[in-house]
């Protein structure tokens, strides 16, 4: 509020200003080789690979922040989809609304597992969830019989939510970006969101303080897993198509990254969801730039890794100039 | 399927020439021993002639002189994937034929050190055929020979053990291999009226057999016929939905004039006629490759995509039957050059190492994809 520290601290009040700078750096660079990046068909391509990573970071960037992990959050966005898609496979005619809400309920379900496990049971969350990543993925197989669901197999009115054609923002990214809202103002505002950054700053001293360690991790691994199941919901509709081996195999990385990226402390007590939004973007953008700027196809894994890193590294860079500024200035 | 009739009549037979040979041949598993056994006998085969179903004569002569039900293991890479689902209905489709004891184990991830320990334990419980589907031809061949050794009968189906073949005494390939790269380049010339630009979305940049057909497709291009279609791009999914679809959707972009793609992996195919169809371009660019047709009738149906390949794979599972049964008989012998007979699907061919080729790609459209569940 104050005018003294002019601009500097003015940016230093945002954890996101670093990433920011390396997104608008990464936009610029690929549209210089690739001008065609800027075309509304490539951005909606963007805006519609980047909502499920971004409604699972949201519940990630939680997790990290209390000093935790969840890797099960690609298995249960698989386990969701697939249940999505068996409940409309049987009920062609059900409403699309309440099919959201089998993915969420799925989801809370297998995410109040975790949450029973890491909060209740103190599992260890990376081997909590290291377990349940397999167990989930397992219940696919089962309850699929390791069949898939196929576009046939869903209604119109479902993948209807991922078409760019019909609405110029495709509905799941209007989703996500609620979501984004939600979660920025739950971690912001609310009692228990600032509870989850004592618990990732000092575990001890929270508990200390009376914040109710327990239930609040509980609560931000049911969360994980609801958004997760949410994100189940909206691959259905994005990929009209879940194969029971390959839906959300691997994309725990991909929302680690993202979180992290996003300026989220991997060692908790800082993060937030507009830095984790940039963050998923980013990625979003490095995947498209990658793609159309005809790098060598033998170089793209690498070069991937590459600007994660590279971006991590500006970003905290920055943050350490600007965090002294304001001090300086302060 | 056989009448009660007809296994009593065979239980008779069974007990007759059992008292004159007496339990001579080896035996598979304690247990098959009490089951009833139906294999048919000398003398027995009038009775299977008369109540099996068509296209069975063939099998009486195959399974003639086995005193016990042989028993066969199919080993696919990784449980619950349809593709194997369609090879194992051809086990089953000859098992009612042949009247076998079939099972399938297989691990839940196609690893390639994970089918060791099913591969051992089918040693183990005696069994007298393997056929697998082999992650790794490095990984699973000491277990395989050991296998031969203990006079198992070894056949790959789908994948060879390339470079590893004393691991099996045959094998049984798709198609053609060599086949593919052309038949991909007829099905898409024919699409695109035989003129303009046309890219390939492949899986993996390593992945042997997506190679092995590109090159193909690109030589194929070089016959003259082909000289108003250019091959502008290819690029690589990794056969992931969100990496094929992203490559996809930037094709569309990088090359305005595109008039084609051919996508020949099943999960890449898949994006690609979904990019192209949401895009609404769905009648400019046409999208073909090898896929399969439960993943695409829905796109066919609307016809966002009119044509594409792939084998039957349930043939595969088929022929494997005839083989293996014919081997444990010893009324098949694999030579370069020889061949056998494999019930409907008639006479097969051992090919270079004893490599047998299921049958010819089969195109898939709208009058026939119905028929085709995997």
């Amino acid at each position: 509020m104050t005018s003294k520290g002019g601009i500097v601290t003015f940016l230093a009040r945002f954890r996101e200003v670093g990433i920011l700078f390396f997104l608008a750096l990464i936009v610029v660079l690929t549209t210089l080789k690739a001008p065609r990046f800027l075309q509304w068909d490539n951005l909606s391509s963007i805006l519609l690979d980047v909502p499920l990573l971004i409604v699972i970071a949201m519940g990630m960037t939680m997790v990290i922040i209390s000093r935790n992990i969840d890797l099960s959050v690609g298995s249960m966005m698989g386990l969701s989809a697939m249940c999505v898609g068996m409940t409309l496979r049987a009920n062609p005619n059900l409403p699309i609304p309440l099919a959201m809400l089998v993915g969420i309920l799925v989801g809370v379900l297998l995410g109040s597992i975790n949450g029973t496990l890491i909060a209740f049971l103190r599992v260890p969350a990376i081997i909590a969830t290291l377990g349940t990543l397999s167990i989930y993925r397992g219940i696919i197989f089962i309850i699929s019989d390791g069949k898939s669901i196929n576009s046939q197999d869903l209604p119109d009115a479902l993948t209807f939510l991922a078409k760019p054609a019909l609405t110029k923002l495709p509905l799941i990214m209007v989703m996500a970006l609620v979501v984004v809202g939600l979660a920025h103002f739950f971690l912001r505002t609310q009692r228990t969101g600032r509870d989850i950054f004592a618990i990732g700053s000092n575990p001890n001293a929270a508990r200390l303080r009376g914040v109710p360690v327990n239930k609040t991790l509980f609560l931000v691994f049911l969360l994980t897993g609801a958004l997760s199941g949410l994100a189940g919901f909206m691959y259905t509709a994005r990929f009209a198509f879940v194969d029971p081996a390959q839906a959300g195999t691997g994309f725990e990385l991909s929302v680690i990254a993202a979180t992290v990226i996003g300026g989220t402390d991997i060692f908790g007590g800082a993060g937030s969801a507009l830095g984790t939004l940039l963050g998923c973007l980013l990625l979003g953008v490095i995947n498209n730039a990658l793609a159309i700027t005809e790098l060598n196809q033998m170089w793209q894994l690498a070069v991937y890794g590459a600007i994660i890193l590279i971006a991590v590294y500006t970003d905290s860079l920055i943050r350490g100039r600007l965090g002294k500024a304001e001090k300086e200035g302060a | 399927m056989f009448t009660r009739k007809s296994l009593l009549a065979f239980a008779g037979v069974l007990l007759v020439s059992g008292l004159f040979t007496g339990c001579d041949k080896k035996t598979p598993e304690a247990s098959s021993d009490k089951s009833t056994t139906t294999a048919p006998k000398e003398g027995g085969t009038t009775s299977t002639k008369e109540t099996a179903t068509a296209g069975v004569g063939k099998a009486a002569e195959v399974a003639r002189d086995a005193s016990k039900k042989i028993k066969i293991v199919y080993i696919p890479k990784n449980t619950g994937n349809v593709y194997f689902d369609s090879v194992i209905a051809g086990f089953k489709k000859a098992q009612g034929e042949l009247n076998f004891d079939f099972d399938v184990v297989a691990p839940a991830q196609a690893d390639a050190a994970a089918q060791i320990p099913f591969i051992k334990q089918q040693i183990q419980q005696k069994v007298d055929a393997i056929a697998i589907s082999p992650n790794s031809p490095d990984a699973v061949k000491p277990a395989l020979v050991e296998a031969l050794s203990k006079g198992i009968h070894v056949i790959t189906i789908d994948a060879d053990l390339t470079g590893n073949e004393e691991g099996r005494e045959a094998s049984i390939t798709p198609m053609d291999f060599s086949l593919v790269g052309k038949s991909q380049i007829d099905l898409i010339s024919e699409l695109v009226g035989g003129k303009g630009e046309i890219a390939i979305l492949s899986a993996t940049t390593d992945a042997p057999n997506q190679n092995f057909w590109i090159k193909g497709m690109k030589e194929t291009l070089k016959d003259p016929k082909y000289k108003d279609l250019q091959l502008v791009d290819t690029v690589y999914g990794n056969d992931q939905d969100q990496k094929s679809a992203t490559e996809a959707q930037a094709l569309l972009l990088k090359h305005p004039n595109l008039k084609g793609i051919i996508a020949p992996t099943s999960v890449g195919i898949v994006s690609a006629v979904r990019v192209v169809e949401a895009s609404g371009k769905a009648d400019k660019i046409a999208v073909t490759g090898l896929g399969m047709p439960n993943n695409l009738r829905k796109y066919v149906q609307t016809g966002s995509m009119k044509k594409f390949a792939l084998w039957n794979p349930a043939d595969m599972g088929y022929i494997g039957s005839y083989l293996l049964v014919g081997l444990v008989n010893g009324k098949i012998k694999p030579s370069v050059g020889g061949s056998f007979e494999a019930g409907s699907l008639k006479e097969r061919k051992f090919g270079e190492k004893n490599g047998i080729i299921a049958g010819p790609p089969l195109v898939f459209d709208k009058s026939n994809i119905d028929q085709y569940h995997f």
